[in-house]
């Protein structure tokens, strides 16, 4: 069966480099977040440690989420088709994609992903900067260092339904996408069924 | 003090392991009586045997801008303009011991921060992870950070002394007796006893400073300008950071309901919708 480069080299090595920061962050993040979850910290080195780590991480992750910005913005831009897309996603979620109009490269559903964890990984980059050096905000300044906690946890939160929703779609829902990702190329059958837009660019480029 | 007193610990959902009832301890500061010495800053030191702490010039008495990870109890020399008359209203600046303590509040480290049964705020630094939140927290910027160590330190009310019966090195060196200690009760009964003196003495504004905004404090103050506790560098009516409430109540049952909600939504639709099928006829090409 005919295959098709889905992903280049680099743009899986972006997505993966991004998927193992975030993951940690989302760990050590949930540590602090709950001692209901103190106990990944703990497996994770220990609480002191995983405090050290999370904001150079956090760093790694955001000059990442800029790489992959700079990557996919041209394809993330949001169409007319999309809205259309976006009217008709409750077919989508029923798994009527007959009904569904044809998506291009990403269809509206990671666009909004990736909108989630550039915006997120904004917020959560500018409110991490405070958090991660307090006795570097003036006293007279507080409220900055009192609004970052909230923010902080309110974007990690709003990152983190995107990546619940975008981890069940790579990994249960569209068979063939974790391959996709991990290996770059898609079958001309499951790219006419999820992107058809993209295939007919991908036919007519030479 | 030992397990058996401890009454809240950070960060932990189990319930503390307190059974013991004590009487709430108080050190009261009579700021109209300090006359600026400093013992109580050198007994500090001494008796937590901390190093010395290099200070800057700032055209003050006062020993350092502010406290510092090694240095937890200073007197700031305040001066105050009074109908042409200068006051130099000097205050004992330290750890508060709050009841509603925010930095304990807003501690993520098991066991990092608790409160003893007789009121008593204390860090375990062994514990600390170094985030800082707790100075966030405090309505009194009283914790102080250790680059070196990047844990967190401030006043224990010297809990090592209490814990055996004795009065905190602080108080045992003031000189004027402007410093006391005994039961919340007690001192309250003198501190108010002391406004009422300083009221029929030309302070009609004299006032006890025990916020209730933080539940009341294990130390309390008499103020002679009791209605600009600004003056002394008290905020007026201090409360746990509002937003650090949210986060730490609401804000937290809320996400973590989300967060399962979206594993639960996740599962509940894979049972009932499943995966997508590429060759599924229906599927318009």
């Amino acid at each position: 069966m005919n295959r098709i480069l889905r992903y280049t080299f680099r743009e899986r090595v972006v997505h993966w480099a991004a998927a193992v920061s975030y993951v940690y962050l989302l760990l050590t993040g949930l540590a602090f977040w709950t001692p209901a979850l103190y106990w990944i910290a703990v497996v994770l080195g220990g609480g002191y440690v995983s405090r050290a780590l999370h904001p150079i991480v956090g760093l790694v992750f955001a000059v990442i989420v800029l790489w992959m910005y700079a990557m996919w913005r041209k394809d993330m831009r949001v169409t007319a088709g999309d809205r259309e897309w976006r009217a008709a996603m409750a077919h989508y979620i029923r798994n009527e994609d007959h009904l569904v109009p044809r998506a291009g490269r990403f269809n509206y559903g990671q666009k909004s992903l990736f909108r989630v964890m550039v915006w997120g990984g904004v917020a959560l980059l500018v409110s991490g900067l405070v958090l991660w050096m307090p006795e570097a905000v003036p006293r007279d300044l507080r409220a900055i260092r009192e609004i970052a906690v909230l923010v902080h946890a309110v974007s990690a939160l709003v990152t983190i339904a995107g990546f619940i929703v975008h981890l069940y779609m790579g990994l249960a829902v569209v068979p063939g996408g974790l391959k996709a990702m991990t290996h770059g190329d898609v079958t001309e059958e499951w790219a006419r069924h999820h992107h058809p837009l993209w295939l007919d660019e991908v036919d007519k480029s030479p | 003090m030992s397990t058996l007193d401890i009454i809240r610990i950070s960060a932990s959902t189990p319930p503390a392991p307190g059974v013991r009832h004590q009487p709430t301890v108080t050190k009261l500061i009579d700021t109209t009586t300090c006359i600026g010495c400093k013992a109580c800053e050198v007994a500090c030191q001494e008796w937590n045997d901390l190093p010395p702490e290099p200070t800057t010039q700032s055209g003050t008495y006062q020993t350092l801008p502010s406290m510092t990870a090694n240095f937890w109890n200073l007197i700031r020399f305040n001066e105050h303009e009074d109908e042409g008359a200068l006051r130099w209203l000097m205050r004992k600046d330290q750890c508060m011991h709050c009841t509603e303590p925010g930095c304990l509040i807003a501690c993520p480290a098991p066991g990092a921060i608790v409160q003893y049964s007789n009121g008593i705020v204390d860090f375990n630094q062994d514990e600390c992870i170094g985030c800082g939140y707790c100075m966030t927290g405090c309505p009194f910027d009283v914790p102080k950070f250790a680059p070196a160590t990047r844990r967190v330190y401030k006043c224990t009310l010297c809990i090592d002394r209490v814990g055996v019966g004795l009065q905190p090195a602080c108080v045992k060196a003031c000189p004027t007796s402007c410093l006391e200690f005994g039961t919340k009760d007690d001192m309250l009964e003198v501190a108010n006893r002391r406004v009422e003196q300083l009221k029929a003495n030309g302070f009609p504004d004299a006032a006890v400073y025990d916020p209730p905004g933080v539940g009341g404090t294990g130390v309390v103050t008499v103020l002679a300008f009791g209605s600009q506790p600004e003056l002394y560098g008290l905020p007026r009516d201090p409360v746990v950071p509002r937003t650090v409430q949210v986060w730490k109540g609401p804000l937290k049952w809320i996400g973590n309901a989300a967060m399962v909600g979206g594993l639960f939504a996740a599962a509940i639709h894979y049972i009932r919708y499943g995966r997508k099928h590429e060759s599924d006829p229906s599927v318009h090409v």
